[in-house]
C-alpha cells in the first residue's frame, strides 16, 4: 500500500492547490464528533486486544483507580480517592463511594478485584500479559477498600493502574459474558458506548450520571462516533470533504496542504514513543561478528547523523534521547550517558582500529518507515559499512529478533505510554529475548533499579546502567517520534505527549 | 446433461478440498500465530503463554484434521482477533461482499453490451475504435486510481456521494463503478467479437431477406446467439469480482468478506483467513458450475460433451 498511499498523498495535494474552499461543515450543529482512524478495533474489551486504538477508547469509556495528569504527569486519584504501600509489594486502595457504571450499578470493591484478578491471571488470555505480570492478587478489605499484592516490587505499579487498568462492572460482565461485553461494553468513564460494531465502527454519548469533581471533568461534545477506514487516502478524502472532524498519523508530508484548506487544522506532538537501532554485541547472530567489537559500534554511532535524521525526516520537534530511554522517563538519566556526536571520520577511524579498514557486510532488518530505514543505509555505506536493508513487517521482524537472528535492526518502542524507565529499558537489557547486550552489569543494575522504591536507589541504578550501555554503544536510540493529526478548526482538541488523544476534554469553538 | 452436472459438481468438491488444503498450510508458512497474536510489545514469555493457550504448539497435522473437521461442518471456529465466531462473522459481512458484487456486474452489463453491439455495428469505423480505447484504458487503470478520482471528483469536489463507509445505496456507487470497470473490457470485447460474427451468420443473412425491421434482427436473432459466451463469462465474472474486490472493499471501507480477509491476513488470523479463502472458493466454484450449466443449456452441442 505504500506506493498506493505516495500516489494517493500526491493526487490530493494536487487537489488541495487547485480546489479552493470546501464547505466547512463540522458537526458542531448536531454536537457529534466524528473521528476516522485506520487501525480497526476487533475487540473493544480494554484487555482483548493490543492495540493502541485500544487504549484510546477504553480512556473515553472506562475509568481506571488513577489518573495521570496529561500536563504535568502527575498522579492524581481518580476511583481510587488515595493509596498507600505498607511495603513493597502490597499497595492498599481506597475507592470513591457514589461511582455509577454506565448500566446504573454501583461501583464497589468486587469490581476492582474482579478486573485486577482477571487480567492477572494468564489463563484469562489477556492481550498483553506483560503489563499485569507483576500482580499477584487482589483482595477486598472493606466495601470500597481493596488491597493488592504484587508479585515483585513494582516502581512504576501506579502508571500502569492509570493508564492500561481501567475496571469492569462485575456484575455486568459476568451476566453477559465476554463476548457479550465486547458487543455491549460497559465502564464508569465520561463516554458510555452506544453501540459497537467491531472492525467497523464505535459510537460514544456522554454519560451524564458521570461522577462530579473527576479530574477527566464531563465532556463538552455529546457524541462521538468512531470509524474505521483503512485506507489513508481514503482516510484524508473523508477530513478534507469535511465528513471526518478527526484523523491522526497521518503522513507527515501532508501537514501543510491540510493547513492550508480554511477548515481544517493539522497539529503535532513528540510522543514517547522512541526510534533505535538494535545491535548484536552478544554475538547471538554468530560469536565473532563485526558487530561484538566495542569499536565497530561506537563507530556505527558516530556515523549516523542522528539529529538530521529527526530534524528532516522525522521533523515537526523530534529530538535525539540523549539515552536509552525518553527524556522524560524517571531514571532516564542523559548526563550519565557517554554523548556521540555526528563524526564519519572518526568512525572510519575507529573501524580501521576495530580491524575492519574496509568496512563490512550486513543486514539491517527494519520495520520502521522505509525513507528513514535508508538513510540509517546510508549513513552506514558513507564509513564502509555495507547494510543491506531488509523491509520486513513488523510481526515477521519481532520474530526474527526474538529469535536471535538479526545482527542489526531498526525499530520502535513506546513503552506503553508509562513515563518510567522500567518501561523500556528492561525489555531491551534484562537478558530476555530482545536482548542484544546480554550485559551482566546491566542486568543487575536494571533488577536494582525495578526491585526499589526508593526513588534514589533507582536512581543510581538506573544512571549506572546507562552509563555502561551508552559507554558500550549497545542500542542506539534515533529519535523520538511525532504523533500528527488533523482536524475541523471549530474544534478545540489538544494533544498530549503520551499518544493519547482526550475527547472528553475536546470542546467546539 | 445429468451425468455432466455430477462430474462437474464431483470436480468442484476436490477443488475446494484443495484449497482448503492450500490454504492451511499457506497461512502456516506466512508466520508465527503466537507472535502475532502477541502483539509487537510482547515479551517471549508473553508468546509462550499465548502459544499454549491457543494450542499453537501442536503438531501441524493435529491442527490440520481439527480444522478441516469441523469445517466440513460449517464451523470455522473462533477468530483470535474478534470476540466471534467466524462464521459468524462471514455471514454479516457476506451481504456487504455480494450486494457490491452484483451492482458492479449489473453496471458491467448495462455499459458493456451496449457498447459492444454499437461497436460490432459499426465495424472498423471511428466509433469502434473508440470503444476499443475505451476498454484498453478501462482495463490499464488500476482500481485505487480510479477509486481516488472518483472520490476526489464526487465526494470531494460535487459533494454528492458519501466517500467510504456502508449504511444507504449511495455508499455502493463508487465502489459499483469501479468494479464494474474490472468487467467492462472483456464483456464489451466479448459482445462485439459475438455479434460480429452473428451478424455475418446465414440466419441473419435470412432474416434480412424476409425482410425483418433492423431492430428484430438485432436484439432477436443475433443478440441471442452472441450473448450465449457473454452469459457465462459474466456468471465467472462476478465469481472474480467476489474475490477481487479485496482492493476496493479496502479502499472504500466497506467492511466485507474480502476487506474481512485483508484484515485477518495483515494480523495472521488464520481461521479467518482459511476461511473466507475457502467461501471466496466455493462461491467461484458454484458460479464456474452455473456457467457451465447455463452453456449446456443454451448449446446443445456441449450437453454430449
Amino acid at each position: 500500500m505504500g506506493m498506493q498511499n505516495k500516489l494517493g498523498a500526491a493526487i490530493l495535494a494536487a487537489v488541495v492547490l487547485g480546489a479552493g474552499a470546501m464547505p466547512a461543515t463540522a458537526q458542531k450543529s448536531a454536537d457529534t464528533l466524528r473521528i476516522v482512524m485506520r487501525d480497526a478495533l476487533p475487540n473493544i474489551d480494554p484487555f482483548f486486544n493490543n492495540l493502541r486504538t485500544g487504549v484510546v477508547m477504553h480512556h473515553q469509556g472506562w475509568d481506571a483507580l488513577v489518573y495521570r495528569n496529561p500536563d504535568t504527569f502527575k498522579l492524581e486519584p481518580l476511583l481510587a480517592t488515595e493509596w498507600k504501600f505498607p511495603d513493597p509489594t502490597t499497595i492498599e486502595f481506597t475507592l470513591r463511594p457514589g461511582v455509577k457504571f454506565h448500566d446504573g450499578s454501583a461501583f464497589t470493591a468486587d469490581d476492582v478485584v474482579y478486573t485486577i484478578n482477571l487480567v492477572a491471571d494468564p489463563a484469562s488470555r489477556v492481550s498483553t500479559p506483560a503489563n499485569y505480570n507483576w500482580i499477584d492478587k487482589a483482595e477486598k478489605t472493606g466495601e470500597m477498600s481493596v488491597r493488592v499484592k504484587l508479585k515483585r516490587p513494582n516502581p512504576a505499579a501506579l502508571e500502569y493502574f492509570a493508564l492500561v487498568l481501567p475496571i469492569y462492572p462485575k456484575a455486568y460482565r459476568e451476566k453477559v459474558g465476554a463476548e457479550g461485553y465486547a458487543k455491549a461494553p460497559v465502564g464508569a468513564g465520561p463516554y458510555k458506548i452506544t453501540k459497537v460494531e467491531p472492525g467497523v465502527s464505535i459510537d460514544f454519548e456522554r454519560f451524564d450520571d458521570y461522577w462530579a469533581g473527576s479530574p477527566k471533568g464531563k465532556p463538552a461534545i455529546k457524541k462521538m462516533s468512531v470509524r474505521f477506514v483503512p485506507d489513508a487516502s481514503t482516510e484524508m478524502t473523508e477530513l478534507l470533504a469535511g465528513r471526518a472532524d478527526w484523523i491522526w498519523n497521518m503522513n507527515p508530508d501532508q501537514l501543510e496542504p491540510v493547513n492550508r484548506m480554511p477548515h481544517l487544522q493539522a497539529v503535532r506532538k513528540e510522543s514517547m514513543r522512541i526510534g533505535y537501532l538494535s545491535l548484536d554485541a552478544a554475538g547471538r547472530t554468530g560469536a565473532d561478528n563485526p558487530l561484538t567489537k566495542q569499536k565497530v559500534r561506537q563507530a556505527i554511532w558516530h556515523a549516523i547523523d542522528r539529529k538530521a535524521i529527526a530534524d528532516k525526516l522525522v521533523t515537526g520537534g523530534s529530538r535525539v534521547p540523549g539515552a536509552p530511554c525518553f527524556p522524560s522517563q524517571f531514571g532516564c538519566d542523559a548526563e550519565a550517558a557517554t554523548a556521540y556526536d555526528y563524526d564519519p571520520a572518526k568512525a572510519k577511524k575507529l573501524l580501521a582500529e576495530a580491524g575492519y579498514p574496509d568496512g563490512f557486510d550486513v543486514e539491517l532488518a527494519s520495520y520502521v518507515l522505509p525513507q528513514w530505514g535508508s538513510s540509517v543505509q546510508n549513513y552506514l555505506h558513507a564509513v564502509g559499512i555495507r547494510a543491506k536493508l531488509n523491509q520486513l513487517q513488523t510481526a515477521a521482524l519481532i520474530q526474527r529478533a526474538k529469535a536471535g537472528e538479526l545482527r542489526a535492526y531498526l525499530g520502535s518502542w513506546g513503552s506503553y505510554s508509562i513515563n518510567d524507565v522500567s518501561a523500556i529499558m528492561p525489555n531491551f537489557f534484562d537478558g530476555g529475548a530482545d536482548d542484544y547486550a546480554r550485559d551482566p552489569d546491566v542486568q543487575k543494575s536494571l533488577l536494582q533499579g525495578g526491585s526499589s522504591i526508593n526513588p534514589e536507589v533507582r536512581k543510581e541504578a538506573y544512571s549506572s546502567a546507562i552509563k555502561k550501555i551508552t559507554e558500550q554503544a549497545y542500542w542506539a536510540p534515533l529519535h523520538t517520534y511525532v504523533t500528527t493529526y488533523g482536524h475541523s478548526k471549530q474544534l478545540d482538541f489538544t494533544p498530549y505527549p503520551d499518544e493519547l488523544p482526550r475527547f472528553y476534554l475536546a470542546k467546539w469553538k | 446433461m445429468l451425468r455432466l452436472i455430477a462430474r462437474r459438481l464431483a470436480i468442484g468438491v476436490l477443488v475446494a478440498l484443495t484449497v482448503m488444503t492450500l490454504a492451511f498450510l499457506l497461512t502456516r508458512l506466512s508466520g508465527d500465530l503466537a507472535i502475532s497474536i502477541a502483539g509487537p510489545s510482547a515479551t517471549q514469555a508473553d508468546v509462550e503463554i499465548v502459544r499454549k493457550a491457543y494450542g499453537l504448539d501442536r503438531p501441524l497435522y493435529v491442527q490440520f484434521f481439527a480444522w478441516t473437521g469441523r469445517a466440513m461442518v460449517g464451523d470455522f471456529g473462533q477468530s483470535y482477533f474478534f470476540k466471534d465466531s467466524v462464521a459468524n462473522l462471514i455471514q454479516k459481512r457476506l451481504p456487504i461482499t455480494l450486494t457490491l458484487g452484483l451492482v458492479g456486474l449489473s453496471l458491467a452489463l448495462v455499459i458493456s453490451i451496449p457498447l459492444g453491439i454499437l461497436a460490432a455495428l459499426r465495424e472498423n469505423t471511428w466509433i469502434d475504435r473508440s470503444v476499443t480505447l475505451f476498454t484498453m484504458v478501462g482495463q490499464a487503470v488500476p482500481s485505487f486510481w480510479l477509486a481516488l478520482i472518483l472520490m476526489i471528483v464526487l465526494g470531494l469536489q460535487l459533494g454528492v456521494l458519501p466517500i467510504s463507509g456502508t449504511g444507504t445505496w449511495q455508499h455502493f456507487v463508487m465502489p459499483g463503478i469501479v468494479l464494474a470497470f474490472t468487467a467492462i473490457p472483456a464483456l464489451t470485447r466479448l459482445t462485439r467479437s459475438g455479434m460480429i460474427e452473428a451478424m455475418a451468420s446465414d440466419y441473419i443473412r435470412t432474416a434480412r431477406a424476409k425482410g425483418l425491421s433492423r431492430a428484430r434482427i438485432i436484439f432477436k436473432h443475433a443478440l441471442r446467439n452472441a450473448a450465449i459466451p457473454v452469459v457465462s463469462i459474466a456468471a465467472v465474472q462476478l465469481g472474480f469480482m467476489l474475490g477481487g474486490s479485496i482492493v476496493i472493499e479496502t479502499v472504500f471501507a466497506l467492511h466485507g468478506v474480502g476487506y474481512l480477509g485483508w484484515e485477518s491476513i495483515a494480523k495472521n488470523d488464520f481461521p479467518v483467513v482459511q476461511a473466507v479463502v475457502l467461501v471466496l472458493a466455493v462461491f467461484y466454484i458454484g458460479l464456474t458450475l452455473l456457467a457451465d450449466i447455463l452453456n449446456a443449456l443454451l448449446d446443445p452441442r456441449l450437453r454430449t460433451g
